[in-house]
């Protein structure tokens, strides 16, 4: 029998360190897009601050608490994360499985807004772009969703199949970063 | 070109994709001479025109904008509403 073994999208590619800034992979974790049915939205809420102690996020914010996040992911869409669905949440919205889809990866250093500002056309400065703040943005054509964890930490999400591409041109912008000193 | 998604804000025109004029259908049983004008023939205004665009590479909303057409200003932008959600299938 052939022996297989899971592999996390950047496995062979990080973490990886340029001047100031340290790119790594963040620790794979089960995820679910949420998609309230019409007009469940609502009671939706209720269920997660029932269940998780989160309420549905505004768009463009997150919520997070005891290793549980919910990220606005897009129009009526929300990406559970760090912990199995709750069965009764169906009952409100469409789940899916995400946990094996997307490559997910944080951006950490004093400047990381300057490296993302090469790559994103989206205001990322900490005066704008606070903790818990999300974006579903461009990011070098692929469909992003960045989100601010600290003073000088992003998440970035993109697609599984997209992982070598991602590392490849956040590379390019922190070696940019770093050459001008 | 910027516009100005409801949800997103204002984001770069390179993260959206358009489809073209926002216009009413004919009723099905308007008749031939209606649909073919629906189907193939334009006004292309120079001046206000309302339009869908699709936030592809952002929220994912398909979102009714008023554009200039001789300055390209954004006038005004709106999400689709439920009944317009099947102005997606471009």
């Amino acid at each position: 029998m052939v022996e297989l073994s899971a592999k996390t999208p950047c496995a062979d590619l990080l973490p990886l360190t340029v001047g100031a800034l340290t790119l790594s992979e963040v620790a794979p974790t089960v995820m679910t897009t949420l998609s309230p049915y019409e007009g469940c939205r609502d009671a939706l809420s209720a269920a997660l601050e029932a269940r998780y102690g989160l309420r549905w996020p505004k768009p463009n914010r997150s919520t997070a608490k005891a290793g549980v996040r919910l990220l606005w992911f897009g129009r009526d869409m929300a990406l559970l994360s760090g912990a199995a669905p709750d069965r009764g949440l169906s009952d409100h919205a469409a789940l899916v499985d995400q946990s094996d889809g997307w490559a997910v990866v944080q951006l950490s250093g004093a400047g990381a807004e300057d490296a993302l500002a090469r790559l994103c056309p989206v205001d990322l400065r900490p005066s704008v772009f606070k903790r818990g703040h999300t974006a579903r943005c461009d990011l070098r054509h692929m469909m992003a969703s960045i989100t601010r964890l600290g003073p000088a930490s992003f998440q970035i999400m993109v697609f599984r199949s997209m992982a070598e591409t991602l590392v490849e041109d956040v590379k390019t912008a922190m070696e940019a970063v770093a050459a001008r000193g | 070109m910027r516009i100005t998604c409801p949800l997103c804000g204002e984001r770069d025109r390179r993260e959206f994709t358009y489809r073209g004029a926002a216009l009413d259908a004919p009723a099905a049983d308007d008749g031939a001479e209606a649909w073919h004008s629906h189907v193939h023939l334009r006004q292309n205004p120079a001046g206000p025109l309302e339009e869908w665009w699709h936030h592809q590479q952002g929220c994912g909303s398909w979102i009714r904008v008023r554009r200039d057409t001789v300055s390209h200003v954004m006038l005004a932008s709106a999400l689709a509403k439920p009944e317009d959600a099947d102005g997606g299938s471009a």
